[in-house]
Order: structure tokens, then C-alpha cells, then sequence
């Protein structure tokens, strides 16, 4: 590549984020197509896809050499020291070209090829279809259709082509509507809920402005009000702080009048907007990176942050949600401003609230796919997958996830997957490495001839669904249908660490459950399969002995039953990345109980080093 | 609910604890059990009590204050003389129609009973649609604080007890009300040791002898004589004389006498000098606990302390003295006698400052916890700064952190530690007992485990009487009251987080000592040290928790279905993000824990219908990985 000027440097330290008195391990850094490279002396290797980089920075040159600090999007931070500044300079020039791709056809989805067969290729395309989801969940029915009117992305070009409406919600009442409604995006369905006929819907926010009605608009909510037979009256949920719906009628935008639209109880739910949620990541991970933390700086940033505070916004919207329909019926318009970030989560996780199959592998795929690809969320953008406006940067599927994960923490048995599902899926939302998030809507990627060109991701996570597989996953814990009714109080939201220190190995429980449960379940299978394949040996055994004088088998027991094969046999080993969650005892210098601990490591003359070490504690 | 009112229920009801308990009944399994009297012999025969025939030395600290109503007990005849006591304290002993509800849980309406140790409540039958009788059994000891409020001819009692339970009782009638408050206030802060529900409680099952002598000093001496020579038993204490909260044995270097030790004892506070607390196999370094020397302002020396101190080491070899208190506060004790070990006169040992909380804030951080904790509709933000100003993770991550630095400057420096604080029986032996469970496997058995807390905990005189008297909700003014004992539970349970396999038991015995420390039906935490139990002959008159724990049937409770022998040491991670608030303590009666428990099952389900072969596979090819260097490679693409 032409951007790529040193491609390998040597003596590069790399230092430990964490450590007071800059601990590092030396080693050589290589500079790929695709990724930056570190092995150090003991041949670990630490990869970065260029993609992934959010930041590079070049610090002020130290005596050790020129600092280069790279953080990024799956909250990694690597602090390299170089000796030379001439190769700290090329690299990170060569870093910031590889990690700001101008062009989609750039990204990293348009060159990776994991040797697969062009019709797999195509075929892992076709495992996820919204049609069968959409009659999974009844529609079409009675009461919805399917409508063509955004067939070629005429009305709206953020929709999909496919989109279920009210059966009464004739081609002018949507036209009419989509020109009322911010972007076009006029209310469709997002969920249908068989047993209570209520609907959730989505939208963008009206153009209302202080007083403009739109009979079509309003046409449009008695239709979805109508669709269902068992609550006539529907919810409006405006999932925006009321000050900030207020603000947008001076921009001719704004919120429903309850008094326009029969039949409405209209809510505020007051989750805060893409700009607020990105500052308030960028204090959480300061404070997260913050060198020998206290537990209460820990604590106050963790409240100043206010990243638990969203979190929980958006969960009680979602439960809010469910709570009308599951309760009361009643069907559900949700919307935000443009109706693909908030309103996204809020849909998506009300949908998980209610369905089980969104609790499943396959099901969870499915409802990204629904919720947030095919009603483009602006993955793109809030993802910064091209070099482009940093305002527009934004953890919103970030926070979906650790909703999501929190869900999974307070119900360990509702969930097929685990959490190395929600962080991989998480990893590859900004890896650009599979084209099922390029681009910012459905139209954008046929532009792209995503299906043509790329790979899905999905099926290359349900290859290897037994990692992120749940072992306390309990299909009957929730039947069809079975309503998760999470508790919302403050104290059940925590601290992901596992997403934000997800590289910081030393944080992290020496010893995981669900590592160890997951390793038996292998075991386990494998028992059984030998189990299987000694009693075909019985079988066939006892049809040669049928044959034989029964003298003579007394004296020779068949050798397979001597030795069970299963004792014999290599039993799977837990993979190296597994065993690196298992390490137990680990190193003290690891953990750094105090600065006084990498005093101790040196092999200095005891009592100098001792003093210094008191002087250090003392003071 | 006190676990020792299950003590035989056969009919497999959990009283003791929610967690394990099934939704069906939900918290109410944990409080109520089906009414069976012949199974809870409330008022016990006093013949089986042997009453001590003389009137016993008064003993030192609380119980000195306690005397005048243990002697009444004495005078009289011992049947009629007890109950005599406390009915003077019962003002009511029943109510009809009473209210009861708990947070989360339909409300039961009943008879209210109150006897001497226990408050009951047996539900009308066939009403409230709860099927058959069920009763409330709570030891009355349990109860932290009675607050009261009428309203017009009825009144409601709120009982906030010392296991965080919150109990509401509608009463009708505003005098059954207002005398069943004073009766239950009354009879819960009956601060006589002898007087309490462990001397006459006697469960059918146990002797009264089972389980005081399981964990003998005699016996872990042993343990360290068959590695080394260099440490001795010595019975200088026989008679409490040298140090009054230590026990009649100690384990000191075979080189000091007992004359010297003597010598020793009046330069430390409270006669606490320097005793082995644990002996390290794997290199043979020690750890040594004492009190503060008495160096005071004028910088006083003592020959033998140094003497003592000096013959720990070799020539050329180093120790660290770890000083749970800051610089300044223990430079500030020389004024009130006390001090720290000069450099001048204890040229080998190296001190560091670690300072530990303990007394009257530690307490106050635990009332804070526990009330941000009840305040279950705060917002986050609320939620996260009342976490963070009661500072009680802070604490948890400082007595983490303290007792790893003792634990490396053993394991990794191979030196001698000594700990102490002040007095050396609070902070120090929540530092010495932690960093034994960090190095030590065989204190993360079960039985380790609880010889340790009989060795470092109520041998070693921590006042379980004075700390554990009121919980945190208390509104009486706290005297002596620190929650040490919990912030060690609390820890271990961090310990038991980061690493799942390497302790032998459960977060169920953890909160099962919690509950038994503040309040119980067994003698095991009474008093302050030995010699206080031996005054009040608990040994003799009431049942060890620990005889209790170790019947089978009740020892598979507390096991951990995950565990396998880790003979490494755990280093645990101290970072805050890695400290985690005990949910299952500080909100086992405010949240559900049904899913939580119901995966716990699975698991042990899943772990316990293994092929034990294949268990013992995992169990080697984790330790194989660990030797494996490969293994810890951070390989991640």
C-alpha cells in the first residue's frame, strides 16, 4: 500500500496501560495492509485492524524514545514507545492514511477472503430473510400488509423496500404521511405480537412545527390504532427529553398534538441525544484509562460519566413499551428525531423483552438485522467506518449491547448466547471486515453490491456459535412469547468491564464459570460419542460372539473393554484464548498493590531499595 | 430468621437463607416454617443446663456491665429464675390479627407471640389464602431496631434487623402495639452473654460438646513443627495473665522464653506481643501479629520485644512491619502511650503504612451502605454517589490490597511480616486471616476455612461482643460497633468472585457467618476473646456453629459444586473495576434472586451429574494449562 512507509521496527516497547512505574515488554512492530502488528520477545502477539484505530496520537519525545498512543473502538488502548522518531513519525503517519478510509470500497469487507466457495458466499447471504420473520411474527394478516410503496425508495430512502402497514393505510395516507414525517419515514411496522394483536411501529418525528397538521399523518395512527382489535387506544412514545421535542417545533419539526390525533396517550421517555451519549463515553473511558484509580474517583466518574444513567433511560423505555402491550394491548408508535438511533433501541429491545426467539442466536441476528440494519441505523456514521464528521459519531449500538448484556446478567438462563456473542458482534460492527453494517441504509448497500462483493457475518458467527453458545441457556425458561420483566432499580446496572477493560487481561476473573461449564458440555459430548461408538463395538462384538463358544470369550475380553477409548483419546483442549481467562494465581506485579511492588522487583541492594520504597509509602 | 431455628426441621423447609429458595413461597420460605412446636423447644428444660455453681470473676469489658443481670439469673432457682427475667420484659405476649409484610411479598395476617428469644407469628388458618399455617420464627436478637407509628387505634411496627431484613407489623390497638415495641426493644438489647438464646438452645441433633475442640492449636503447631524447628507452643497465657485476649496457648520462636514473652507482653498494648499467625510452607517465611509497643512519648525501648523481634530474623535478612495505621496516626499514639518500632531500635524491620479503617467510620459506612441500598427508586445518579461517599468498596479494595502486599512480601520477597494496628484485634486480623486465604490452600477448604476463623478471628480476641452488637440500623448510639468481620466476608467473596473454583465453600456460608456473628443460636461468636468464654463457660453451656455446619446433610449446603484444589496463590485484581458491590448480601432481601439462584442450581446440576472422571479432566488440564507458559500467552488477533 501506497500510505505504508516502514513496515517493521525493532526494540519497540510497548507499555502496560496500567502500571504507575511504566512497566513494558520490547518487541517488533509490523505494519500490514490491513493490520498493525506487535510480537514481543516471548512471541505473543497483540493484532490491530486498521479499522478499529479511533485515535492515533504522537506524545512529546521522552528519553526512551518517541510515545505513540492508539486507542480503539473495541476500547483497546496500546501505548507504544519507539526508539527512532524518524519510524515513530512514518508510522503514525502511515496510520492515520490506513486508519481514515475515504472510500467504501476501501474498507477492509471488499478485500478479506477467508477462502470460502462464491455459492457459501452467496448462500450466507440468504440466511437471514425479513419476510420469514415478519410471517414468524402473523404479518401479513387481517389487519397488516405488506406494502410496496417504498419498492424502489421513493418515499424514503433510509427504509427498507419492504415495509407492513395498517391493511387500512391506503398508498396516499403514506405518501401524505412521509412527507409529515422527518426523513419520510412514516410510521410501519416493527414488531407484531401475535396472542395480544398489538403492534410496535416506528417513525421519525412529525414536521408539526408550533401548529401544521397532516390529515394523512393522522389518518395514518387511527389505521395502526385500528389494526388492533383489542385496544383501541395506542401509545405514542417520544423517546426524547420534552425539552429537546420542544426545540425541534421551532425547526418546523416537533411532536404529535394529542388533541390532532384521536385516540393517543402520548409519552416523553427522555433518552438523551447521539451528542450527549458520546461525551458522556468519552468521560467514561477517561475515567476507565485513569492510572492508579481509587475507587471512589472510580465511582464519582462512573456517576459523572452518566453512561449508567443512559443505559437505564433506555432500558425503562423499553419496558415502558412492553408494558403497554403486554398489559394493556395497546399498540405502540415509537419515535426519536430521525426515528433510527433511539427509536432503534427502544424497539429493539422492547421486541427482545417480549419474544424469546430474540433471545436465541439466530433470533438475535435476526432482529439486528430488522431493528437496526434494514431501518437504517446510520452505522456508518456513528461508527465513523469513513473518515467524515466527527459530530456524527455515536455509541448507540454500543449502549443496545450492554442493555442487552445487562438483560443476560439478570436473567443467566433466558439467553442462548453469551457475552463473547454481544462483544464479538460488537468487534465486528466496526471492523468493516463483513459488509452487513457498511453504509448507512439498505439502498446504500445494494449501491455497494454489499451482498455481491462481501461476506455476512452471520454465518460466520453460527459456525461457531458453540463459543458464544449460553451453557445455562434453558429453552423452557421462556416459552414462545414469555415476557422478561426486568428490574430496573439503579443497583442492577453495572459496569461492563468486560466490554471496556475487554483487553485489560489483568481486571478480569482468574477463573470463569462459563468457561469452565462450556468446556464440560464439550467433554460431555464427546463422552457420549464415545459411549456411542463403544456400544457399536458391544454390538458388533456380541455378533461375532454369537458365533463363538462362550468359553472362549470368558478368556479374552475384548481389549476395547479393557481400556475405554475415551480415556485413551486426546481430549479437546481449551483453546488458547480460553485459557488465558483461566489463568489462576497470576502475577503480582500484574495486579499492583501498590507502587512499592515494582520496587520490590528489582534487584537492587535490598535496603536502598527499601528505603526508597518507604519513602514512597510514607509520603 | 436465625439459622439455628432450622436446626431440625425435617421437612427440608430453608429457613436459614434466600438464596436457594424457590420462588414458590418466595421469601417467606426463608421466614416462615410450618408450625411444628415439638421441633422448636422454645422454653428449654433447664436440667439440661448446667447452671455454674459458683458466681464466675467478673468478666473484663462489656460483660463487667452485664454482671448484675447474670447474677440474678444465678440466685434464683435456674428454671423458674429465667423465666421470671424476661417475662418482666414482655409486656404482651400475644396479639390477634396481626399484619405481616416484607418488601417484594404478599402481606400475612396472624397471631403475634412473643417469648423470651423468638418472635412468632402463626397465620389464621385457612386464611389469606396461604395454604395451612405458617410461621414467622425470628430470634428477637435479630432485631437491630423497632420504630414505631400510630395511626388512629392501630399502629405499625417496622423491625429492621441486624441480617438487613426489613419486617412490618400492623398492629390494631395502640397499647398491644406500643408494648409489644418496648417488649421486643427490650428484650433485644439484653446484653448479658448468659442471658442469650445460645444457652438454652438445644438442638436434638448435636451434642453440646460437638465441635468446641475441632481446630486445636495443638494440632496446626504440629502441622508447622514437622517443617521446622524454630517455633515453639507456649503456654505462658495458661491463666489469661499475660495477655487477656489472647488464648492460654501461642505458637512463639522456640528461642524466646516464656519469662522474656512476659516481658514482651507489657511493652504491647493490651499484652498482645509479636505471635505466629501463619507459617508459609512453601518457603518458610512467617507471618507475626501483636498490638502497638507502648513506646509513648517518651520513646521508650524494651529489650525483650527487640530481642523477640530480632531472633524472627537472621543476620542480613529483612522483615516488614505492616502498620494498619497512617504515619501521622501512629506517630499521634505515642502521645496516648502507644507508637511504632524505631528504625534505631529494630534495624532489620522495614515499616510500611497501610492505613485501614475500622471503629466508628468503618461502622458509619456500613449504615450509609445499607441505607442507599434500601432506597431502591433513586436515581443512577443518586445510587452511584451514595455509593461512592459511603466509601465502603473503598475499604474493601484497601483491606484487599493490604493484605496482598503481606501476603507478596511473604511469598515473592520471602520475608517476615509482622502486622498490627493499634490494638492488633481488628484491622490486623482482617489483614493476617485475608492474606492466609490468599497464599494458603488449604485455608480455602472448608474446614481450612472455618479453623481459620477460629484461629485468627475468636481465638485471637477479635470482641465479636462489642463489634457485632448492633448492626446498621441501629439508632442506639454506636459504642464499640465495627462491621471488621463483614468487610472480611466481604473480601473473600470478592476472592470467591475472581477466582470460582478455588474455594471449597459457597457464598452461602459467607452469609450464614454474617448472620451468626450478629445474631445466633450458637455460642461460636459470643464473648470478646477466650477468656471471657471460659468466665461464662460457653464451651460448656451452648453449641458450637461449627458442630452445626459439619453434620453432612447441612455441610453439602455450603459447598462450592465448582471447586478443585488450586495450590497456587490467588492474586486477585484490586483495580476498582474489578470490586464489585455483594449483591447477595446487601440486597438478598430487597431484590429477587430467583433467576440468580435458579442458574446457581444449573450449574451445580450440570457440574454434579458429570462423569466424575471427566471432572477430574478438567480439573488437570487447568492445571496443565497453568504450567504451560504457552497457555498464558495473550494470543489475540
Amino acid at each position: 500500500m501506497e500510505h505504508i512507509r516502514t513496515t517493521k521496527v525493532e526494540q519497540v516497547k510497548l507499555l502496560d496501560r496500567f502500571s504507575i512505574s511504566n512497566k513494558s515488554v520490547t518487541g517488533t512492530l509490523y505494519l500490514t495492509a490491513t493490520h498493525l502488528l506487535f510480537i514481543d520477545s516471548s512471541q505473543r502477539e497483540t493484532w490491530i485492524l486498521h479499522h478499529h484505530i479511533a485515535v492515533v496520537e504522537k506524545l512529546p519525545l521522552t528519553t526512551f524514545g518517541c510515545p505513540l498512543v492508539i486507542q480503539c473502538k473495541n476500547f483497546r488502548i496500546v501505548h507504544f514507545v519507539i526508539p527512532r522518531e524518524r519510524d515513530c513519525h512514518d508510522i503514525y503517519n502511515s496510520l492515520l492514511q490506513l486508519s481514515r478510509t475515504a472510500k467504501y470500497e476501501e474498507l477492509y469487507a471488499f478485500s478479506y477472503n477467508p477462502k470460502q466457495k462464491e455459492t457459501e458466499r452467496v448462500k450466507g447471504w440468504e440466511l437471514i430473510d425479513l419476510s420469514e420473520e415478519y410471517k414468524r411474527m402473523g404479518v401479513p394478516n387481517a389487519n397488516w400488509q405488506l406494502s410496496d410503496a417504498n419498492r424502489d425508495y421513493k418515499i424514503c430512502e433510509t427504509y427498507p423496500r419492504e415495509l407492513y402497514v395498517p391493511v387500512t393505510a391506503s398508498k396516499p395516507i403514506i405518501v401524505g404521511s412521509s412527507k409529515f414525517r422527518s426523513k419520510g419515514r412514516f410510521p410501519v411496522l416493527s414488531y407484531y405480537h401475535k396472542n395480544k394483536e398489538a403492534a410496535i411501529c416506528r417513525c421519525s418525528q412529525p414536521l408539526s412545527g408550533f401548529s401544521a397538521r397532516c390529515l394523512e399523518d393522522e389518518h395514518m395512527l387511527q389505521a395502526i390504532s385500528k389494526a388492533n382489535p383489542s385496544n383501541r387506544y395506542m401509545y405514542v412514545m417520544d423517546t426524547r427529553p420534552k425539552l429537546n421535542a420542544i426545540a425541534n417545533r421551532a425547526a418546523g419539526k416537533g411532536y404529535e398534538n394529542e388533541d390532532n390525533y384521536s385516540n393517543i396517550r402520548f409519552q416523553f421517555v427522555g433518552i438523551e441525544n447521539i451528542h450527549v451519549m458520546r461525551s458522556s463515553l468519552q468521560k467514561l473511558l477517561e475515567v476507565c484509562g485513569t492510572k492508579d484509580l481509587s475507587v471512589n474517583d472510580f465511582l464519582s466518574g462512573l456517576e459523572s460519566s452518566g453512561w449508567l444513567r443512559h443505559i437505564k433511560a433506555v432500558l425503562d423505555a423499553a419496558v415502558f413499551l412492553v408494558k403497554a402491550i403486554a398489559v394493556e394491548s395497546a399498540s405502540v408508535l415509537v419515535h426519536c428525531s430521525d426515528g433510527w438511533d433511539r427509536t432503534s433501541q427502544v424497539c429493539s429491545l422492547g421486541a427482545l423483552l417480549l419474544d424469546s426467539y430474540y433471545r436465541t442466536i439466530k433470533g438475535f441476528m435476526v432482529l439486528i438485522e430488522k431493528d437496526w440494519i434494514s431501518f437504517g441505523h446510520k452505522f456508518s456514521d456513528r461508527c465513523c467506518q469513513l473518515d467524515g464528521d466527527p459530530k456524527e459519531i455515536s455509541p448507540v449500538f454500543t449502549q443496545f449491547l450492554e442493555s442487552v448484556w445487562n438483560l443476560t446478567e439478570q436473567f443467566p438462563q433466558a439467553f442462548e448466547y453469551n457475552e463473547a456473542f454481544l462483544l464479538q458482534i460488537h468487534e465486528h460492527v466496526h471492523s468493516c471486515q463483513f459488509g452487513n453494517f457498511l453504509g448507512n441504509c439498505q439502498k446504500e448497500r445494494e449501491e455497494l453490491k454489499v451482498k455481491e462483493k462481501t461476506y455476512s457475518l452471520w454465518p460466520f458467527l453460527l459456525n461457531e456459535q458453540k463459543k458464544y453458545r449460553n451453557p445455562l441457556y434453558n429453552p423452557d425458561f421462556s416459552p414462545e412469547l414469555t415476557l422478561l420483566e426486568p428490574n430496573t432499580a439503579s443497583f442492577n446496572f453495572k459496569f461492563w468491564r468486560n466490554m471496556y477493560h475487554q483487553f485489560d487481561r489483568s481486571m478480569h476473573p482468574r477463573q470463569s464459570v462459563l468457561n469452565l461449564i462450556m468446556n464440560m458440555h464439550e467433554q460431555n459430548k464427546q463422552l457420549e460419542e464415545d459411549i456411542k461408538e463403544l456400544e457399536a463395538k458391544i454390538k458388533q462384538r456380541n455378533g461375532q460372539l454369537d458365533a463363538v463358544p462362550v468359553k472362549e470369550c470368558l478368556q479374552s475380553v475384548p481389549p476395547a473393554l479393557k481400556t475405554p477409548p475415551c480415556f485413551k483419546k486426546q481430549q479437546p483442549l481449551i483453546s488458547v484464548n480460553d485459557a488465558v481467562r483461566t489463568i489462576e494465581g497470576s502475577n503480582t506485579a500484574d495486579n499492583r498493590y501498590s507502587e512499592f511492588v515494582e520496587e520490590f522487583s528489582k534487584a537492587e541492594p535490598a535496603v536502598v531499595s527499601l528505603e526508597y520504597g518507604v519513602a514512597r509509602m510514607t509520603c | 430468621m436465625k439459622v439455628g431455628d432450622a436446626e431440625d426441621n425435617s421437612n427440608g423447609q430453608e429457613l436459614s437463607l434466600s438464596r436457594g429458595v424457590q420462588r414458590s413461597g418466595g421469601h417467606y420460605c426463608a421466614l416462615f416454617a410450618p408450625r411444628d412446636p415439638c421441633l422448636h423447644p422454645e422454653v428449654p428444660t433447664c436440667t439440661r443446663r448446667s447452671v455454674p455453681a459458683t458466681q464466675p470473676e467478673q468478666p473484663r469489658g462489656s460483660c463487667r456491665q452485664q454482671v448484675p443481670v447474670a447474677g440474678k439469673l444465678h440466685r434464683g432457682s435456674a428454671a423458674t429464675g429465667t423465666t421470671m427475667e424476661f417475662s418482666e420484659l414482655i409486656k404482651t405476649a400475644t396479639v390477634e390479627s396481626v399484619l405481616l409484610s416484607c418488601a417484594g411479598l404478599p402481606a400475612v395476617k396472624g397471631t403475634l407471640c412473643i417469648t423470651s428469644h423468638h418472635l412468632l407469628l402463626s397465620s389464621c388458618p385457612g386464611g389469606d389464602a396461604q395454604p395451612g399455617t405458617v410461621e414467622l420464627w425470628l430470634l428477637i436478637r435479630n432485631v437491630d431496631a423497632v420504630e414505631k407509628r400510630l395511626a388512629g387505634s392501630s399502629g405499625t411496627i417496622t423491625l429492621r434487623c441486624k441480617d438487613l431484613k426489613v419486617l412490618q407489623l400492623e398492629i390494631p390497638g395502640m397499647e398491644e402495639c406500643l408494648n409489644i415495641a418496648s417488649s421486643i426493644e427490650a428484650l433485644s438489647s439484653v446484653d448479658s452473654v448468659m442471658m442469650m438464646y445460645p444457652f438454652f438452645y438445644r438442638p436434638q441433633s448435636l451434642r453440646l460438646e460437638e465441635g468446641w475442640h475441632l481446630f486445636p492449636l495443638e494440632r496446626h503447631f504440629q502441622q508447622i513443627a514437622s517443617q521446622t524447628s524454630q517455633w515453639r507452643l507456649s503456654h505462658v497465657n495458661q491463666d489469661f495473665t499475660t495477655c487477656p485476649t489472647y488464648p492460654p496457648s501461642v505458637i512463639v520462636p522456640a528461642a524466646v522464653d516464656d519469662d522474656t514473652l512476659r516481658k514482651a507482653a507489657r511493652f504491647r498494648h493490651g499484652g498482645r506481643f509479636p505471635i505466629l499467625s501463619y507459617y508459609h510452607p512453601k518457603n518458610g517465611t512467617v507471618m507475626l501479629r501483636s498490638s502497638q509497643p507502648l513506646t509513648g512519648p517518651n520513646r521508650k525501648r524494651c529489650r525483650e520485644d527487640e530481642m523477640l523481634l530480632g531472633t524472627v530474623l537472621d543476620k542480613g535478612e529483612r522483615g516488614f512491619i505492616i502498620d494498619t495505621r497512617s504515619a501521622q496516626a501512629a506517630k499521634q499514639a505515642r502521645m496516648t502511650g502507644g507508637g511504632t518500632e524505631p528504625k534505631s531500635s529494630y534495624p532489620q524491620w522495614r515499616r510500611l503504612h497501610r492505613p485501614l479503617e475500622r471503629g466508628r467510620p468503618l461502622q458509619e459506612s456500613f449504615m450509609k451502605l445499607v441505607e442507599a441500598c434500601n432506597d431502591t427508586s433513586a436515581t443512577m445518579d443518586r445510587w452511584l454517589s451514595r455509593l461512592e461517599s459511603c466509601r465502603w468498596l473503598s475499604h474493601v479494595k484497601a483491606a484487599l490490597s493490604t493484605a496482598c502486599l503481606a501476603a507478596q512480601c511473604m511469598d515473592r520477597e520471602e520475608a517476615t511480616v509482622l502486622v498490627h494496628g493499634a490494638e492488633g484485634t481488628d484491622t490486623t486480623l482482617l489483614v493476617t486471616a485475608l492474606a492466609q486465604v490468599i497464599l494458603d490452600p488449604s485455608c480455602r477448604t472448608l474446614r481450612g476455612f472455618l479453623g481459620l476463623l477460629e484461629r485468627e478471628w475468636i481465638e485471637a480476641g477479635h470482641p465479636f461482643h462489642l463489634r457485632c452488637a448492633r448492626s446498621a440500623s441501629s439508632h442506639a448510639r454506636p459504642k464499640q460497633e465495627a462491621p471488621l468481620f463483614l468487610l472480611f466476608l466481604d473480601c473473600v467473596w470478592q476472592l470467591s468472585r475472581q477466582f470460582p473454583f478455588s474455594l471449597e465453600f459457597s457464598e452461602r456460608l459467607l452469609l450464614t457467618l454474617f448472620d451468626n456473628a450478629y445474631a445466633s443460636a450458637y455460642g461460636t461468636f459470643l464473648c470478646n476473646n477466650e477468656k471471657e468464654r471460659c468466665l461464662c463457660k460457653v464451651k460448656e453451656n451452648t453449641h458450637s456453629l461449627w458442630a452445626w455446619l459439619n453434620q453432612p446433610e447441612e455441610r453439602t449446603k455450603y459447598l462450592n459444586p465448582l471447586y478443585s484444589h488450586n495450590p497456587l496463590v490467588i492474586w486477585p485484581s484490586v483495580e476498582p473495576q474489578s470490586i464489585q458491590l455483594w449483591q447477595g448480601l446487601f440486597f438478598r432481601w430487597i431484590r429477587s434472586s430467583q433467576h440468580l439462584d435458579e442458574a446457581w442450581a444449573e450449574i451445580q446440576r450440570l457440574v454434579e451429574s458429570k462423569d466424575p472422571h471427566a471432572k477430574e479432566g478438567v480439573g488437570k488440564r487447568l492445571s496443565r494449562s497453568l504450567s504451560d507458559p504457552a497457555a498464558q500467552t495473550e494470543n489475540e488477533r
